[in-house]
């Protein structure tokens, strides 16, 4: 079925279209103008300037292994993140805990934890699906390397990048 | 309509869920639902052990046929008997249909009582699947999601138990997980023959415990593993390995033992992470013994070997297949039949086998025989033959008594008559052969999963694939055909077995017209009775009874008349 798409009526001056083209080449001379006396700024000289300040909570850097208040690495090495990765960015080699660590009844960790960064496309699911709040996505975004290897986050790395993580639950201290 | 008539005299008629169905006498009514297509959530129940009905997640609403004053069923308006509802759910694993009977499994009051018992079950349950090796294929985590609630109305403090005990050599348990089902203390009586198990204390505070001073260290002790219906008992070898949601299964089965119990690998990118059972009520019921299930590690071993390698300038160089396979047929055609000797192996598939006698046809040696493997078996499962497929050897004739002919050949060999080897996934060093003797050997040949002693000494040394890495048949101590089938490649350049024994008779015959190995078995069947007809495709997951295995060995069809004559006419005249 065809539907009737309304038109707006049109007067003399506006059916011409010059008085707009002028008006339009008009607002392009005055940022012309401002930007030769230095008025505008267009662009920012990275790396020297950043707007590291200004980026916004959702921004999604680099994904990274947050502790917690009390020092411990939160990830259980459950492998849902390895599981959910589009891109299988995520390595995981699970291990036991040593049953005199000061963290024995958690029972797991990860061994090795490897982000092919990539392979990584910043997608954020691994965050999403951690049910240990264990993996976040940073601010970082500058992930430079100058073989392949560099390029592949190690545990010691997310651990680095992610730092202390305040306000997650910690389900294992009353754990029974 | 119930009655004599119309149903066989050991079928009674049972209403589920509105739709009148037929069971045969003696059906529970758990499994008499799940064959209606309703399955009924349960924790204890297991089809293979009894039922004690002690988790109540089975909870169904059952009743009987209204009888009438003249106590025959009273008939509704279409024909079938009126049912008398109870007016108490009824647990429906431990309970045989009967006529009449009317069952509902989705009505509310069903539905009610299962978020009930799931809500009992939960209050002490740790929230641990993040860790829990059972996460993915756990009962009480798939129940939960249909019948479970979002949070818990459950304030006071949990119930704290032991978490990882080590019950046994094999099995850890998580006590705080276990839900006392009591299917492993039934597995452990019943089955196992091991009554080791048992719950401790009372209500809340019961655990599952092994009797002090005991452990469950028999044979069997990780089928409790695999019947555990939540995470509480955990594998030792399989603890915190791999989560199971990334295992592709295989359908193969275990080649340990003459049983040759059906099983499904858990692989991983290239590398086996676990074994269990599969059901095959014909060889294994449901379950496999620990020595078998444990009995892959070699497949991921150091010690495989990857390249085919030669005998050059006295050292074993690394080669390609077509030059090492051109090397060992050279070899072997310096020999006449009476100087070469073949030892085969009861591991082979029964297609590796075939090519072997057909090698050995070509070469003209009577010397052949496969090496017996024996072991201490139990009357469970474990046979004592540790052979999967000695009945194939005799079925292929690669023996008519395993092992019969080892002693004169090794006396051979020893006494300088027999001049060329040819060891088939076996180790020669085993059979009372020195490394000197070997050494001395013009022609040592070895087709071996992994490097040993005897394949340093060898003249050439072929690499060849393990059982999760091929596919093939075999025949188990009780006559049964099964297939093998591939769950991970093999390393490096090793190769399937059969491909090599293929490529080895080419190049001692030409040509064999074998292409796939669905060729040899066509081969094989044309020639064996027993096989006639069969493909492995026909063999099925499930494997297949062989009839008259037990026949005197059946003469193997000779190879055809011109291989040999080619075979002969190629053979240098000075041998």
């Amino acid at each position: 079925m065809a539907i009737p798409a309304s038109r707006p009526n049109l007067n003399w001056r506006e059916r011409a279209f010059l008085p707009a083209i002028v008006s339009g080449l008009f607002i392009t001379w005055r940022h012309f103008v401002r930007y030769i006396f230095g008025r505008t700024k267009v662009t920012i000289q990275y790396p020297e300037q950043t707007r590291d300040a200004d980026l916004p909570d959702y921004y999604r850097g680099t994904p990274a292994l947050v502790k917690d208040e009390q020092g411990r690495i939160r990830c259980v090495a459950c492998q849902l993140c390895e599981f959910i990765c589009p891109p299988r960015a995520i390595k995981i080699l699970p291990g036991e805990i040593p049953t005199d660590d000061r963290f024995a009844k958690v029972e797991k960790y990860p061994e090795e934890f490897d982000i092919d960064m990539i392979r990584c496309i910043y997608c954020g699911m691994c965050e999403e699906v951690c049910p240990e709040q264990a993996i976040f996505l940073r601010k970082d975004y500058v992930v430079t390397g100058f073989t392949r290897e560099e390029m592949v986050h190690r545990k010691d790395k997310l651990l680095e990048i992610g730092g202390v993580m305040h306000g997650v639950v910690l389900k294992w201290n009353d754990k029974k | 309509m119930p009655n004599e008539t119309t149903s066989p005299p050991q079928s009674v008629n049972v209403q589920i869920d509105g739709v009148w169905h037929q069971f045969p006498k003696g059906t529970r009514v758990i499994e008499a639902c799940e064959q209606a297509g309703k399955y009924v959530p349960r924790y204890c129940y297991h089809k293979k052990l009894s039922s004690p009905g002690n988790c109540r997640m089975c909870l169904i609403e059952m009743g009987m046929p209204k009888m009438g004053p003249d106590r025959k069923p009273e008939l509704g308006g279409d024909g079938k008997p009126t049912i008398n509802w109870m007016p108490r759910p009824q647990i429906c694993c431990a309970q045989d249909v009967s006529e009449g009977m009317g069952v509902r499994t989705t009505s509310p009051l069903v539905e009610e009582c299962r978020r009930g018992v799931m809500e009992f079950l939960l209050i002490n349950h740790p929230l641990d699947c993040p860790i829990c090796d059972q996460a993915g294929e756990c009962r009480l985590q798939e129940f939960s999601v249909e019948y479970g609630n979002q949070g818990s109305r459950f304030l006071e403090n949990k119930v704290k138990k032991p978490k990882n005990v080590e019950l046994g050599p094999r099995v850890t348990l998580d006590d705080e997980r276990c839900i006392l089902c009591s299917r492993c203390i039934r597995f452990c009586q019943e089955i196992a023959h091991d009554d080791v198990l048992g719950f401790i204390d009372r209500g809340s505070h019961t655990v599952l415990t092994a009797h002090p001073g005991k452990r469950l260290e028999n044979n069997y002790s990780l089928n409790t593993v695999d019947i555990c219906p939540v995470g509480a008992l955990t594998s030792t070898d399989f603890r915190f390995k791999m989560r199971v949601w990334f295992l592709k299964e295989t359908k193969s089965f275990c080649t340990s033992c003459a049983t040759g119990c059906n099983t499904l690998i858990g692989s991983r990118e290239d590398v086996i992470h676990r074994q269990t059972p599969r059901e095959n009520n014909d060889v294994n019921s449901s379950w496999m013994c620990d020595y078998g299930r444990l009995k892959f590690k070699y497949v991921d071993s150091d010690r495989r070997l990857l390249e085919p390698r030669v005998l050059q300038n006295d050292k074993l160089t690394a080669t390609d297949w077509k030059r090492a396979i051109a090397n060992v047929a050279l070899q072997l055609k310096h020999f006449g039949g009476w100087n070469i000797a073949i030892i085969a192996s009861g591991r082979m598939t029964n297609e590796e086998m075939w090519l072997t006698s057909r090698i050995a046809k070509s070469l003209g040696t009577q010397w052949i025989d496969i090496v017996p493997h024996r072991g201490p078996g139990d009357d469970i499962l474990l046979s004592e033959d540790r052979n999967p497929n000695t009945n194939g050897a005799k079925l292929l004739g690669l023996t008519s008594e395993p092992g019969a002919m080892i002693p004169k050949m090794v006396e051979a060999i020893k006494s300088g008559s027999l001049r060329a080897l040819v060891v088939l996934c076996e180790n020669p060093l085993e059979l009372g052969l020195t490394a000197d003797e070997l050494r001395n050997l013009p022609a040592f040949i070895t087709m071996s999963i992994s490097q040993n002693e005897s394949t340093d000494l060898s003249t050439a040394v072929l690499p060849s694939s393990a059982f999760a890495e091929k596919r093939g048949s075999m025949i188990n101590g009780d006559g049964r055909l099964q297939r093998l089938n591939r769950a991970v490649r093999p390393p490096g350049n090793a190769r399937d077995d059969w491909e090599i024994l293929r490529d080895l008779l080419q190049a001692l015959t030409d040509s064999n017209g074998v292409y796939t190995i669905d060729d040899v078995f066509r081969q094989m069947s044309e020639a064996i009775p027993q096989l006639a007809g069969l493909s492995l495709t026909k063999v099925g997951d499930l494997g297949l009874q062989l009839v008259n295995i037990d026949e005197s060995p059946a003469p193997p069809r000779a190879p055809k008349e011109d291989d040999i004559e080619l075979a002969e006419a190629k053979r240098p005249p000075g041998r």
